[in-house]
């Protein structure tokens, strides 16, 4: 049985150098935590594809991370620019990247495509000019 | 499957740090600058060959397991990277060959890549 855990990550906007950590300490976490290592390996990219796109995009963010004996859920809320349209930001290959971003290796329009290609539920709600908010649940079981 | 030594020795490689992991047993083989298609494509227990130098590469390594990284045409990491897959136990190795040569030398070595293709795709090549 997996015991109840939660826990909240800043992630600052444009911090190339700190992009990452969250995802990294959560993984950690999650092994520590006894949790399946397929479950851990697809929360850890889907929260890391999220983190990414808080650094790339955002100005800062709150990373909760809750895990309770069904599922390990994730919620991502940005203060940041939006997303105008969410049906294309999720088609695979579309970006808005800069060649900052691509030279980092990411801003090929695989972030939202990844995330959703990991996690079992993803809700995402956005507001241009406010930010946006991505809710992502993975099941234990 | 083959261990990292054997890579090491086939794409005559300098170590950069992990000596010691050299004995670990690589299933499979991946190749991109990109990081999101490492996340996307890559599996449990790969090596990656990849041209993309920075602190990223570490991270997204850690993230998708990837059991060691092999930079390509003499790229080197700096401090910071090397440090990082230090603290991450991942071993960073350096090719002076080039991505297509390098993966070609492993492909012929018999390392699987990690993409699953259904049966048209995979037996293309051997036609």
């Amino acid at each position: 049985m997996v015991m109840p855990f939660s826990q909240s990550f800043t992630i600052e906007g444009r911090n190339f150098f700190n992009a990452g950590k969250a995802s990294t300490e959560i993984k950690s976490l999650l092994k520590q935590l006894g949790i399946d290592a397929m479950i851990i390996r697809r929360v850890a990219i889907a929260t890391y594809e999220a983190e990414m796109n808080v650094v790339m995009y955002a100005q800062q963010a709150v990373l909760t991370f809750e895990v309770t004996p069904e599922a390990i859920r994730i919620v991502v809320d940005d203060r940041g620019p939006g997303i105008p349209n969410i049906d294309l930001a999720m088609q695979e290959g579309y970006s808005t990247a800069t060649a900052e971003m691509r030279e980092m290796g990411f801003g090929a329009g695989m972030g939202l495509p990844n995330i959703k290609k990991n996690a079992d539920e993803l809700k995402i709600e956005s507001a241009v000019g406010k930010g946006t908010k991505l809710q992502m649940t993975i099941f234990i079981n | 499957m083959m261990s990292l030594l054997e890579i090491s020795d086939l794409l005559l490689c300098e170590v950069f740090t992990g000596e010691e992991k050299l004995d670990g047993r690589i299933e499979y083989g991946c190749a991109s600058d990109l990081m999101s298609d490492v996340l996307a494509f890559s599996r449990s227990g790969a090596v990656l060959l990849t041209g993309l130098v920075n602190i990223q590469t570490v991270h997204t390594a850690f993230i998708a397991e990837i059991q060691a990284i092999v930079f390509v045409r003499g790229k080197k990491p700096d401090q910071e990277v090397v440090a990082l897959a230090k603290q991450k136990k991942i071993p960073l190795l350096g090719t002076a060959f080039s991505m297509y040569e390098a993966c070609g030398i492993l492909y012929k070595a018999g390392l699987t890549s990690t993409m699953e293709y259904g049966e048209s795709l995979a037996t293309h090549g051997e036609k």
